[in-house]
């Protein structure tokens, strides 16, 4: 897994509002579903996705089912000085996932 | 013969009456300030998260399409209006399904002010329902937000 796409402007202004917008793959598997033999698919969706701007945490999500797949954010971050945008997520699994996106405050 | 009739196209006529005035004033309520307070839907998870407390029907608004075709990626909108400074900050959003099998949705957490509340993402629906949000508020303060869709293909969520 740990595949996501991320989009962020290429430069900001001081102060001004940063658009984020990122897409991870992952099936999101409810639990309720059956494989092709009718065997129980088990539940494994992503718990947790935090977001972290130059280390402090700006914005996170608790999620369960309710999350279709291939979870996709998009929300907004005050452009503080240039950087890096760091994302971390962990599924039932425990599998986790990391992505980072640079962002240059001119 | 011609009496029932009568009565039944006078009803009409006032259905179509009421009906139009429905329309011209609905976009004067979608316009104003103040929100329509509202019956907030019996999920227990909701229930027992507001304790007790009765958020007020303003500022955060939820946007859902009226109609989704596909209950597994419905888009989905939340915003709140400001001014946050210098008064209490938001802290969280949740979000609540009536008929989903896990009824907490989502949390939107917001561990620094966010420049502007404008969150998107694509939730699963399975069925036709009310979906609510709450959002916190740095003071305690709560408001909620709710929106009704009618899903054709809804997400196989529980198996049936």
């Amino acid at each position: 897994m740990a595949d996501s796409r991320i989009n962020v402007p290429a430069a900001a202004r001081r102060d001004e509002a940063i658009e984020v917008r990122i897409s991870i793959r992952h099936a999101m598997e409810t639990g309720y579903r059956a494989d092709e033999s009718g065997k129980p698919v088990p539940r494994n969706v992503i718990r947790s996705f935090a977001c972290r701007y130059n280390g402090d945490p700006v914005f996170a999500v608790r999620m369960s089912s309710g999350i279709a797949a291939n979870p996709y954010f998009r929300f907004f971050v005050t452009a503080r000085e240039s950087g890096t945008l760091d994302f971390e997520w962990i599924d039932d699994a425990g599998t986790r996932g990391t992505a980072q996106a640079a962002v240059k405050v001119v | 013969m011609t009496a029932p009739l009568a009565r039944r196209s006078m009803s009409r006529r006032r259905l179509l009456q009421s009906a139009g005035a429905w329309a011209l004033a609905s976009p004067l309520l979608a316009g104003a300030p103040v929100a329509v307070a509202q019956e907030m839907p019996a999920i227990p998870a909701l229930t027992s998260f507001l304790a007790g407390r009765s958020p007020r029907w303003e500022r955060l608004r939820l946007e859902l399409p009226a109609l989704a075709d596909n209950g597994q990626a419905v888009p989905m909108r939340l915003t709140m209006v400001g001014p946050f400074a210098p008064g209490p900050a938001l802290k969280s959003i949740h979000l609540y399904s009536e008929v989903n099998p896990v009824p907490e949705m989502a949390v939107f957490e917001f561990p620094s002010p966010p420049p502007r509340v404008e969150i998107d993402s694509r939730i699963r629906l399975a069925g036709s329902q009310r979906v609510v949000a709450v959002a916190v508020m740095s003071d305690g303060a709560l408001f909620a937000a709710v929106a009704d869709v009618v899903v054709t293909i809804a997400a196989c969520l529980d198996g049936s």
